[in-house]
């Protein structure tokens, strides 16, 4: 490798040059554990300047959050610092004593993490914990700590800063009570602000408001913003510089741009082309599949670690780890092959395939599901003795669609809306309390003990959770065999070859069968629960989040799994997700829920293009892309979901709609109007204006879905 | 932690450079978990050595002890230990220690036959309750909760108080006693379970509520249940023993070691041992089970387990 | 919150009164004949029916359940057959001397219980919190009779700290009877302390593995800080549910240890009614017990509601 001459590269704006605030050079943390020291993070490096962002982008295992915690030395007991050497605004962090450590962590270092509910304290009221920093360090008495609470609130456009300081934790939204944690880590204007996946517990409407907060503070506050997140479209909207951690190492870092549009590490490059890209053509792709897995920390490659996996891997990478190592203007990467690692475009062609897409129907495709003004409601019991009135849960409230047979129906909603329940509804778990459901022209009954096995057969469902989706006590092999069995109607020897067959399906080996589910992991167990899903032949698969909780790389492999499979069996999917870049990957029609209703349905094209409903729109613009070229809406929506207790009256979304009407909107509810091949929006504005208005805002990139 | 999770692929394939994508890790079974947990823990290990000692006894009691436990021999009475009595005899001539080892079967037989009554009958219960749901659960739980509510040692001895002591109303009463206790925690793990993706994928199968219930809900309920028949077998013993100390239990000339203490009381002046003998077996098995069952606690429950 | 305290209230009265419908069934139905058990079997025909019929026992048993009850809501609790007294004076009698021993007993595990507790869970996993927590596993279970009798010989018999029995005057004062309270209270007191002990450390140490708790730590706050304000006040709550519910074993384990140091107490009295077959006394001091008992848990779950932010807000 070359070396060229390191240059110091300013980071945008700033008149003069901006200092470094946070220094990290050579730090090397370890566990001790059962199984011996684990080298958790290796010899990383990184630096970021005041005004600046710096994103840590990686997946599970990756040591992103061990590296923020370890570098400002809050570790578990068994977690040590061993070598290397941080500095923030020039003191090193890693001789200070607890007192002074402490002193530091309160007035120079503020920290927001992932679920903000559970980072409060739920027995002290708001404003005390808020306040609390500044007594302690900023010296002020209760009545002036106080004020600067409701000053920070108001910076974090907290609504009614006054009463939310006299609030308890459980009585705020996710939304609300993450800005009073960021507020809190601002409060001391610290050098430093870390923030570990600050908004994956966030409904993705509250994480662009919320994103959008973080931006605004950026440029009010100096701070230097340590960025953690595993997920590539939010780094575009914060950060300046990203770095890239694999398995406790840096394999690349680099400005934002140059990381998108021409990285130079193959984990990189592999990884932007895991995730869907946001394109609403008919053409289909499958994704970037990373083979292999990511590695133990005790049992790592001698080479390079990522070479296992790697496309360019020659033989002299597996002898000797390369370092992170300059690559270009403030770009690093500890790849020795760097020189030839394409640009994306060019290795999404290499590395995908065009998926052979369903005949386009003429007259269009059987209908195989009909779902017909569908409700579930519960009933909120109130009191034991007074028979006061029953509060209705409206989780569905009048939902009708159709599944076509061989194709993929998206359901995408927020929290709150419904769409797990409806799921749940046409496969009878959660029966619905109105409405009718049908299969192939039979009517269902609602719950799934009283449909005959033949309609059972018809229908099965892959669950979000993969840990809880398997019985713990039962082989792989047997939870396979048994929908072969009992609804198959094939006996234990043929059961035992089929089951074989589907393992091979879902690309795991055959020794699996043997093995209880404690022994797979996340990946592993979902692909059990498809194969399961598949064993009967179902006609109709449900799949609620099934990939939510997984790994990007291994989410990439899974939609993929779920793809060839649909093509190959001709399966309908019904896909759940509140990930719209996903549904809009696997989709054929997608429907938008809201509160318990349909908001839009159609085609996938048709609804992620102008005209869409309101929500639709807000939901195109929050969506984080991983692409920083893209320009987005700005649409935001203010408040929360409802309670489906409380519906609004009207068109439920009226509160929150940014193109409201007037009263109309508060009055009545709206009508359905008819767009082109079955699109139906439900709104009170008309098609063509929708059409009109949408077209008008801001300048979007072309490509992208919204023009 | 963040040791890394695997998700190896496919096995036909390979990458470029020929490595094999198959990057399986080998898993220990659960078994061997357990055991390894278990052995990194002295004092569970410890007690449940003992606890199998005692178990021993109880199994073998007769044929071990050297003497008949009812053997009277006015000679020797209330003689301090020697090596031919080496837990000394009691005013009767009585060896104490024969008398221990047989009160052993006594003690396991009462606790252990009431214990595994009230698990059998309380599971039954927290399973049916459980999985059912609705105003059925709604009336059973409040019954249990009722009946949990009272100090069990004064519905026992009411109970007792009435029907008569002998063994048989001593089993019966040790078990109603516990049933409440045992179905409690059987109808929340059997709640916590209903919930479960792989309850409803059974659902979704179409099987049977007899399925569901005794192969995917109850398999998995046998961990904590295990645990809490051993608590439940050590407070038995509290039981039985304190019931035969209050005269209410088992009956003399039975070498039950709750009456062998409230006999020895009279002559604690002269012959100390005939009560410190028997109250440190007592103390000996119950800390002993105590260590074993919170041992079992911490080994087979995730993070654990919760008191 | 109102109508959770009038639900919790209305249970509290549907369990004394299924309590009492127990008591009821194993005194009077259960035995078979009264009248033969308080008279003998030799005693005449003639006799027995007078008895049963001063008993009330010739009506049909939901008359005599309701007579019962009726009389023993309003004071009356008849009187003792085996002592020939009014029952209810002795009985509250008894039970103030019990009532002196649990207080004793209380002070001593309470506090003791909870700082052993925080300390082994602010300790977790060190040579300090395995001897707590296993100490206080060998001492959960353990018999009353088998630590009072330890107990007694040592620090009576061996050291002459304390008196061996407590059979004092059963009108004694506090003052007078504190010396013969302590050995009983530490008896009683040891098994509680175990439990609180492990209750108090368990859920410390759930409450220190929470993000709060973290965040407290980042904000630079001092550890006491951060112990006080935020980490006592999440993890003491379920303590002081667990205390009330121990008033349960402590009920349970003054029975026995009254036994042991032959103290005046309630749990003592009712052993003497059973051993007599006294009926009336038994019911007596039985629903009594059960009474307190049930409105020591129906105090602790209101604590334990009004003091828990999440409920009472809710």
């Amino acid at each position: 490798m070359e070396a060229t001459t390191p240059v110091q590269t300013p980071p945008a704006a700033g008149p003069a040059a901006p200092r470094p605030v946070f220094e990290v050079e050579g730090l090397h943390i370890d566990y001790t554990t059962e199984l011996g020291v684990l080298h958790a993070v290796r010899n990383v490096s990184l630096t970021v300047h005041e005004h600046e962002s710096f994103g840590i982008v990686g997946e599970s295992g990756s040591g992103k959050s061990t590296l923020a915690m370890g570098a400002i030395r809050y570790l578990a007991s068994n977690g040590k610092v061993t070598e290397g050497s941080v500095r923030l605004n020039g003191v090193e962090l890693l001789g200070l004593s607890s007192k002074e450590l402490r002193e530091l962590w309160g007035s120079r270092i503020g920290v927001v993490y992932q679920s903000p509910l559970s980072a409060l304290n739920p027995s002290i009221v708001i404003g005390k914990q808020l306040a609390e920093v500044a007594r302690q360090h900023l010296g002020m008495d209760r009545a002036a700590a106080l004020a600067r609470v409701a000053e920070m609130l108001a910076k974090v456009a907290m609504p009614d800063p006054e009463a939310v300081i006299k609030r308890y934790p459980h009585q705020l939204s996710g939304g609300m009570l993450q800005r009073c944690v960021i507020a809190m880590a601002l409060m001391t204007d610290p050098s430093l602000l870390i923030m570990d996946e600050p908004t994956t517990a966030l409904d993705v409407t509250t994480q662009a408001v919320v994103l959008d907060l973080v931006a605004d503070l950026k440029r009010e506050f100096a701070s230097a913003i340590l960025y953690i997140t595993h997920d590539l479209g939010v780094i575009t909207k914060i950060c300046d510089r990203v770095g890239v951690m694999y398995a406790g190492e840096f394999m690349e870092q680099a400005e934002l741009h140059e990381l998108f549009k021409r990285p130079r590490h193959p984990y990189t490059l592999d990884l932007l082309g895991c995730v869907p890209h946001f394109d609403p053509t008919p053409q289909k792709r499958s994704l970037v599949t990373i083979p292999g897995a990511i590695p133990r920390v005790d049992e790592l490659p001698p080479g390079c670690i990522f070479a296992p996996r790697c496309s360019f891997v020659e033989p002299a990478c597996t002898t000797a780890r390369p370092p992170l190592a300059e690559v270009g203007e403030a770009h690093l990467s500890a790849c020795r092959r760097w020189r030839i690692v394409p640009p994306p475009e060019e290795h999404l062609r290499a590395a995908t395939e065009a998926l052979a897409t369903a005949e386009t129907a003429e007259g269009g495709k059987a209908t195989l599901v009909e779902v017909d003004d569908v409700l579930v409601h519960f009933k909120a019991a109130r009191g034991l003795i007074r028979n006061r009135e029953q509060r209705l849960i409206r989780a569905v409230d009048g939902v009708s669609l159709d599944v076509r047979s061989g194709e993929t129906l998206g359901i995408v909603g927020e929290s709150g809306s419904g769409k797990t329940t409806v799921a749940r509804a046409i496969i009878g778990l959660t029966p619905a309390t109105g409405g009718k459901i049908s299969l192939s022209g039979r009517l269902l009954e609602p719950s799934t003990g009283r449909r005959p096995r033949s309609s059972l057969r018809e229908i099965q469902m892959v669950f979000q959770n993969p840990d809880a989706s398997l019985n713990p006590t039962r082989s792989v092999g047997d939870a396979i065999m048994r929908p072969l069995t009992l609804l198959g109607g094939l006996g234990r020897q043929a059961a035992k070859e089929k089951a074989e067959n589907l393992l091979r399906a879902v690309s795991l080996p055959a020794s699996y069968f043997e093995r209880l589910p404690h022994e797979l992991s996340g990946g592993e167990k979902q692909r059990v629960a498809i194969a399961r899903a598949f064993a009967a032949e179902p006609q109709l698969i449900l799949c609620d989040e099934p990939i939510s909780s997984l790994d990007v790389s291994v989410q990439g492999s899974l939609m993929n799994l779920l793809m060839r499979l649909q093509l190959e069996q001709q399966t309908s999917y019904v896909f759940i997700s509140h990930d719209l870049s996903a549904v809009q990957h696997l989709s054929d029609a997608i429907a938008v829920v809201y509160l318990g209703r349909i908001m839009e349905l159609g085609d996938a094209v048709r609804v992620l293009t102008p005209p869409s409903h309101p929500y639709t729109e807000a939901l195109l613009s929050a969506v984080p892309l991983a692409d920083p070229d893209v320009k987005q809406k700005p649409i935001r929506l203010s408040g929360s979901v409802p309670s489906a207790m409380d519906v609004p009256s009207g068109c439920r979304f009226h509160p929150r709609c940014p193109r409201f009407l007037g009263d109309i909107c508060v009055e009545q509810e709206p009508p359905w109007r008819e767009g082109e091949g079955e699109h139906r929006i439900y709104c009170h504005i008309p098609l063509d204006e929708l059409a009109r208005l949408q077209a008008e805002t801001l300048v979007l990139n072309p490509e992208e879905g919204g023009a | 932690m963040h040791v890394a999770v695997s998700d190896p692929i496919v096995a036909e394939e390979e990458t470029l450079s020929g490595f094999p994508a198959q990057m399986l890790t080998e898993r220990p079974s659960s078994v061997r978990i357990y055991w390894r947990r278990l052995k990194r823990r002295p004092a569970a290990l410890v007690g449940t050595i003992i606890f199998c000692v005692f178990l021993f006894l109880a199994v073998s009691g007769p044929w071990v002890a050297p003497y008949d436990y009812q053997a009277q021999n006015a000679k020797v009475r209330l003689d301090a230990p020697t090596l031919s009595h080496p837990f000394g005899t009691d005013q009767f001539g009585r060896d104490i220690f024969s008398r221990i080892i047989v009160g052993t079967r006594n003690i396991f037989l009462l606790g252990g036959i009431g214990t595994f009554i009230a698990v059998v009958i309380g599971t039954a219960i927290g399973l049916a309750s459980g999985y059912v749901g609705g105003w059925v659960d709604e009336i059973v739980m409040r019954l249990l909760d009722v009946l949990l509510s009272f100090p069990l040692l004064l519905l026992a001895l009411v109970l007792l108080s009435t029907v008569g002591p002998s063994n048989l109303n001593l089993v019966f009463v040790v078990a109603i006693l516990y049933i409440p206790m045992v179905a409690r925690v059987v109808r929340s793990m059997v709640l916590d379970l209903k919930n479960k993706e792989f309850v409803e994928a059974a659902r979704v199968r179409g099987e049977r509520r007899s399925y569901v219930i005794f192969r995917e809900i109850l398999p998995n309920s046998l961990p904590p249940l295990l645990v809490e028949a051993s608590m439940r077998f050590s407070y038995s013993i509290f039981l039985v023993a304190s019931l035969g100390f209050l005269g209410l239990g088992v009956q003399p000339p039975s070498p039950d070691w709750g009456l062998q203490i409230n006999e020895a009381r009279n002559f604690f002046a002269i012959a100390p041992w005939t009560l410190l003998f028997p109250a440190c077996t007592i103390a000996l098995l119950v800390v002993s089970t105590n260590l074993m069952s919170d041992g079992l606690r911490q080994v087979m429950l995730p993070g654990g387990g919760r008191n | 919150m109102l109508r959770f305290i009038l639900r919790r209230l209305g249970f509290m009265v549907v369990t004394v009164i299924l309590a009492s419908i127990i008591i009821f069934w194993a005194t009077t139905i259960l035995p078979g004949d009264v009248a033969t058990m308080v008279l003998g079997r030799y005693a005449t025909q003639q006799a027995k029916d007078t008895l049963r019929t001063e008993l009330g026992l010739d009506k049909p048993i939901a008359v005599q359940y309701t007579t019962w009850l009726g009389k023993y809501v309003r004071g009356d609790w008849g009187t003792s057959v085996s002592t020939d007294t009014a029952v209810r004076p002795v009985v509250f009698q008894r039970l103030r001397n019990s009532f002196m021993l649990a207080i004793v007993a209380f002070a001593l595990y309470v506090p003791l219980g909870i700082l052993l507790g925080l300390i082994a869970a602010l300790r977790r996993n060190t040579w300090v919190d395995n001897a707590i927590s296993v100490g206080s596993l060998a001492f959960i279970g353990l018999p009353e009779f088998v630590s009072g009798v330890i107990l007694i010989t040592i620090f009576a018999v061996q050291l002459h700290w304390f008196p061996a029995q407590s059979a004092i005057d059963p009108q004694s004062s506090f003052v007078a009877a504190f010396p013969y309270l302590i050995l009983p209270a530490i008896t009683v007191a040891l098994t509680s302390l175990a439990y609180v002990i492990r209750m108090t450390r368990s859920s410390t140490v759930d409450v220190l593995q929470m993000d709060y708790v973290r965040t407290a730590n980042l904000k630079g706050l001092s550890p006491s800080r951060v112990l006080f304000t935020h980490v006592l006040r999440n993890s003491l709550l379920p303590t002081i549910t667990v205390v009330a519910i121990g008033i349960g074993w402590l009920i349970g384990g003054l029975i026995v240890t009254e036994a042991v140091y032959a103290y005046p107490g309630i749990g003592r009295l009712l052993l003497f009614a059973i051993q007599r077959r006294d009926l009336q006394l038994i019911q007596s001091t039985a629903l009594l017990i059960v009474i307190i008992y049930v409105v020591a848990n129906l105090v602790a779950d209101i604590l334990y509601a009004v003091l828990n932010p999440r409920i009472r807000y809710n």
